[in-house]
């Protein structure tokens, strides 16, 4: 692998030990890949404030602790719970102590406190062409395929790494030929009104991520008038039941103005079509219940909107959440305060709503409900609240999942365009 | 008789142990208990299995970036994999025990065989990862 001056010189510790030790881990990840070199990036998003144990916080505050410090601007993922409320939000003071000393170290090495797992929500966006290096699934496929600026997967610890060196190894999809589909996906069969349907979106993604992998793919036969919603929850539908980290939506999305412009060249392009069969399948994954029976719904996987609240409103005026029934809504603090701004809190209020900001749906669930079933808006929700905590889930619009709320079970109606 | 399948070394190091082989990717994150060393995801095939000490191989991760978390976890809780083969190579499977090599100095060999060499592995023979020959050895 070729390093120039400078990278050697942050390899062999002339830049700090810190620096030494992220370099060589970048050097040694870029070796395993066949990176011929590194990129400069610009900017950073960062998951490894994320507490799953005790090797990753002792691996930061090592960093922390030999003198590390961020070498260009680096957002951070979402922590583990809300900041603010931790404790009565049921998480030990013990657990609760280590996910603080994370953000400490973090902070000390010169981390932006943004806790959102949705950073392209709250301004962070940076621009097509960008080389830049993030984690979190959902933020990496948006990144790409949405923005159109470059980052590879990168992992948990291998992002504060980059942050480190302002380094990656350069290879992937930080290339311009490996961001070309070699699959192309047609649509066939669906009305005009399943595009305009919010649950559309999520279903497919898991259907193509599942089909796909981690494989570029161009999707074809979507009309215009997808919203910035619509393309989160499908990205990180693709991302949870795949790993993908690209795709192109020809005539949306910025590199496929064009299926031309976006597909591989001299090579066979597979096609795959998916018809309203293709997204049964996923409903079927999606929905585990057996029965009407709700305890829980949660929204925010990635972190609700502006947008979304704003529908969140509209849905639940007049009416109150059923008392049996939890309502966990995960948000950044800076669409909180544009809610608050607005008077939409406002509105959500005494409405058995919690809003929480900082934290993450999907991580100590069973301080929110301890079990049961949940209902969400979100695939990737439904996906890994089912794998990972063994909550029996139903998927359904924000309409739907609220109307459930209001009614004590599971209210859904099936699009018209999955009956058959 | 051994059967010696030639590899790619992506993190070096030399492991020993009972193959558990699946054609099914593997999500770390939400998919293994770092504790426990058990495969927790019901809908995988290897669902309750655990793969601590084992010679783990499938074809590729998947789903999400918290997977060198996982795997450094693993290497600390002393449950890790004896050692992995996959087919493709994973830049954020290989980060974890990059990142445990030189933090915690321990090795969890990984190496990528081509898939006709894959599909030989069958779970329970055992396997020896040599990632400095560039060998898998199934005795």
């Amino acid at each position: 692998m070729h390093l120039t001056d400078d990278e050697k010189k942050m390899r062999d510790g002339h830049l700090g030990e810190a620096v030494s030790m992220a370099m060589s881990i970048l050097v040694d990840l870029g070796k395993a890949i066949d990176a011929p070199e590194m990129v400069e990036i610009t900017h950073v998003h960062t998951d490894s404030g994320f507490y799953l144990g005790d090797a990753g916080l002792e691996f930061v505050e090592h960093l922390a602790a030999l003198g590390g410090h961020v070498a260009v601007p680096t957002s951070m993922n979402n922590t583990s719970f809300d900041i603010e409320r931790c404790r009565s939000y049921g998480v030990s003071a013990e657990l609760s102590n280590k996910i603080k000393r994370l953000e400490k170290a973090h902070l000390a090495m010169g981390a932006t406190p943004s806790w959102t797992c949705a950073p392209y929500q709250d301004g962070i966006l940076p621009k097509p062409g960008d080389l830049v290096a993030w984690s979190e699934s959902n933020a990496i496929v948006f990144v790409n395929s949405v923005l159109g600026a470059r980052t590879n997967r990168t992992g948990d610890l291998v992002d504060i790494c980059c942050a480190l060196t302002g380094r990656a190894p350069k290879t992937g999809l930080y290339l311009d030929e490996n961001r070309m589909a070699a699959i192309h996906a047609m649509l066939e069969g669906f009305p005009a009104e399943a595009y305009a349907d919010p649950r559309f979106y999520p279903l497919l993604g898991y259907f193509i991520g599942k089909q796909c992998g981690n494989q570029v793919v161009a999707i074809s036969g979507i009309p215009e008038g997808v919203t910035m919603d619509d393309l989160k929850g499908f990205g990180a539908a693709t991302a949870s039941s795949g790993a993908t980290a690209l795709f192109h939506i020809v005539g949306i999305t910025p590199e496929a103005p064009t299926l031309e412009a976006c597909l591989k060249r001299n090579t066979t392009i597979q096609t795959i079509t998916v018809s309203p069969d293709s997204l049964k399948k996923s409903e079927a994954l999606l929905c585990t219940v057996e029965n009407e029976q709700l305890d829980w719904v949660g929204f925010g996987c990635p972190h609700f909107s502006y947008a979304e609240f704003t529908e969140l409103a509209e849905c639940i005026a007049g009416k109150k959440v059923n008392s049996d029934i939890a309502f966990s809504v995960f948000t950044s603090r800076k669409i909180l305060g544009r809610v608050e701004n607005t008077g939409i809190l406002e509105k959500l209020m005494h409405t058995g709503i919690e809003v929480y900001t900082d934290g993450c749906l999907l991580l100590y669930p069973q301080a929110l409900k301890p079990s049961g079933t949940m209902m969400t808006n979100s695939a990737k929700a439904a996906n890994y609240i089912f794998s990972q905590a063994g909550y029996k889930v139903a998927y359904g619009s924000i309409r739907e999942c609220v109307e459930s709320a209001v009614a004590g079970k599971i209210v859904r109606r099936r699009p018209v365009w999955l009956q058959s | 008789m051994a059967t010696i399948l030639k590899c790619r070394s992506l993190v070096a190091g030399h492991g020993h142990g009972k193959i558990l082989a699946t054609q099914q990717n593997i999500s770390f994150w939400g998919g293994v208990d770092p504790a426990t060393g058990m495969i927790i995801d019901p809908r995988h095939e290897l669902f309750d299995q655990s793969i601590t000490a084992k010679v783990l191989a499938f074809p590729y991760g998947k789903g999400s970036a918290a997977a060198p978390l996982v795997l450094l976890e693993l290497a600390k809780q002393a449950t890790a994999p004896a050692a992995i083969i996959n087919i493709e190579t994973d830049p954020l499977l290989v980060a974890g025990p990059i990142i445990s090599k030189h933090f915690y100095g321990t090795a969890i060999p990984v190496v990528a065989l081509a898939r006709a060499a894959f599909d030989r592995l069958q779970t329970g023979q055992a396997a020896t990862v040599d990632s400095v020959k560039g060998e898998v050895v199934i005795t």
